[in-house]
């Protein structure tokens, strides 16, 4: 066993997981204020604790950004009667909200997050077969869900988890259609060889070559994240809270922590797979780092790219009205399939003719 | 009537027009909330809710409380209707018995012993303000009941009498009579 290899390991499971946490705190910071903006309204200003008086200048204006109010919400959350209703299944009521939890954080694993640090490199897994195991723990995500819908037991949850698996399952296949042209043009399944080949100018980035696939991927991204357009599963207006509507205080927050989690692993995925990951096409930035400081500068450049997805994602919840069920049906398997598949074969056309 | 739909433009139906229409909507809100400091609250209340107050409308349907007539006696007669009536069992009204004591007002058989409305269970429906023949019970402007327990949001009669006040105002028997009186003219006015 490789000691080295271990620490550093450990130590980049460690800072990302901190890392993600702290942007998944944020982010419903951001959606609550962004929310609030598009709505007339300015969103939590109210968080306060003791010692923001006594920071000149600046402790007011922190108050009024909200910058305090995911402390609050944590710990609310943590000190909140964790209830468990009589008539739900035990055992997966309590597995489910871990279950919905993990496979968000696992992928992030395989994402190369920057080039390299001194002589490691900046992804916790360099795995070879990258986004096939992406797809393998993403399509997990959705038992998490369906369990929880079964384990409550009653109405409104198990509509909820029905119409998740059956979302999450057919935008699974175009997403993972939508894909392939992408690794036809790189020619390997490794992610880090999917960014080293978007270097060189923007016009090399894989949203500008296909257009269409980032375009599919973008929207099975919003209806694997349970995000709206396409939140059936929740559907606060017909089905109470959806797949979590028996569920209280830590659990619920899971819950709530996993669709986060998840937003940004498949931010993290688009920002690899389409804007060229953690370079920038000048200044020399899309060349693995030497220095510490560049290094740290791709990892800087890596989250911008992540946010500004995030971002996006946001902004359409509160732009889009929800899809029916029959229309997002219709979307997934009579548009976006036959699209991402005709994508596939033009692709492979092109590449067979140019190459030979 | 039935209203004919247009058939979608391929446009239409790639969803684009709807897209750009949401994103102008949602970012003229964005801008004017960000850039210009306008909010909701701002323009039509003149500032944020604890801070500025919320000014109650006349037929504001808030907590509901048991008035006193204009001699400052109990209205109710604990007909029990409002228990009856309310939707998520609000009410609990304890009779005086055939030996408790008796209404403290003329005309009245008796006046309930106890009167309780737990205002964690009150829905504010104002279906106990309208069946009550004796108009002893009003649902009045009160909107931000807080408590620190769930016994002290039960409140008694004592509480709700002392909170709903005095209604010189409507005195039901003297409507009755005018209404009575104003049906034997002919044609009938209505007030
Ligand atoms: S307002 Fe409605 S819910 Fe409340 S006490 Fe009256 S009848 Fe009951
Ligand atoms: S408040 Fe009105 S309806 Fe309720 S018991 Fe008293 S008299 Fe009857």
């Amino acid at each position: 066993m490789d000691w080295t290899f271990l620490i550093f390991t450990l130590v980049k499971i460690a800072v990302v997981f901190a890392v993600v946490m702290t942007m998944v705190a944020y982010a419903v910071l951001v959606e609550r204020k962004v929310s609030a903006f598009i709505q007339d309204r300015v969103g939590p200003n109210r968080a306060a604790p003791f010692f923001a008086r006594y920071i000149p200048f600046l402790g007011p204006r922190l108050v009024r950004w909200g910058i305090f109010q995911p402390v609050a919400d944590a710990l609310k959350a943590i000190l909140k009667e964790d209830y468990t209703p009589a008539h739900v299944r035990k055992v997966y009521f309590w597995i489910a909200p871990a279950i919905a939890m993990v496979p968000a954080l696992l992928t992030l694993a395989v994402i190369p997050f920057g080039s390299q640090i001194g002589s490691q490199k900046m992804v916790i897994a360099d795995l070879d077969v990258g986004i096939l195991y992406t797809f393998g723990i993403v399509s997990l995500g959705v038992y998490g869900i369906v369990l929880a819908g079964y384990a409550a037991n009653s109405k409104y949850p198990f509509l909820g988890g029905i119409r998740s698996s059956a979302q999450m399952i057919s935008y699974e296949i175009s997403m993972g259609l939508s894909v392939i042209p992408v690794f036809l043009l790189v020619g390997s399944l490794n992610l880090s060889d999917v960014i080293g080949n978007q270097s060189g100018s923007l016009l090399n980035w894989h949203v500008v070559k296909q257009p269409l696939a980032f375009f599919i991927f973008l929207i099975a991204a919003f209806a694997e994240t349970n995000r709206l357009p396409f939140d059936l599963p929740e559907a606060e207006t017909e089905l109470v809270g959806g797949y979590h509507t028996e569920y209280s205080s830590m659990k619920f927050a899971l819950f709530f922590l996993g669709e986060y989690a998840a937003m940004i692993s498949v931010s993290a995925m688009m920002v690899t797979l389409f804007l060229g990951g953690w370079t920038l096409p000048f200044l020399g930035l899309d060349q693995p780092a030497a220095t510490i400081g560049m290094g740290l500068v791709h990892i800087l450049i890596f989250l911008m790219k992540l946010c500004f997805l995030l971002l996006i994602i946001i902004w359409v919840r509160w732009m889009l009205p929800r899809f029916r069920y029959d229309q997002l049906m219709d979307l997934g398997w009579r548009r976006f399939i036959p699209v991402a598949l005709a994508n596939i074969i033009l692709t492979a056309a092109v590449l067979a003719f140019v190459r030979s | 009537m039935i209203v004919s739909r247009k058939p979608l433009s391929l446009a239409e139906r790639f969803y684009l027009p709807a897209v750009a229409n949401g994103f102008k909507v949602t970012w003229r809100h964005f801008r004017r909330t960000v850039f210009e400091g306008k909010t909701a609250a701002g323009e039509t209340a003149g500032g944020f809710h604890p801070e500025v107050p919320w000014k109650v409308e006349p037929g504001y349907r808030g907590a509901p409380y048991l008035v006193r007539d204009q001699e400052g006696h109990t209205k109710c007669v604990s007909c029990q209707l409002c228990e009856f009536i309310c939707p998520p069992k609000a009410i609990r009204i304890t009779p005086p018995g055939p030996d408790g004591q008796a209404a403290d007002r003329k005309n009245a058989e008796k006046m309930p012993r106890d009167f309780e409305i737990n205002m964690l269970r009150c829905i504010f429906c104002g279906l106990c303000q309208e069946v009550c023949p004796e108009e002893a019970i009003f649902l009045q402007k009160d909107y931000s009941l807080s408590g620190g327990s769930r016994e002290e949001m039960i409140y008694n009669k004592e509480r709700l009498l002392a909170l709903g006040g005095t209604h010189s105002g409507t005195q039901k028997w003297k409507h009755k009579l005018e209404e009575a009186k104003a049906q034997e003219a002919f044609p009938v006015k209505t007030p």
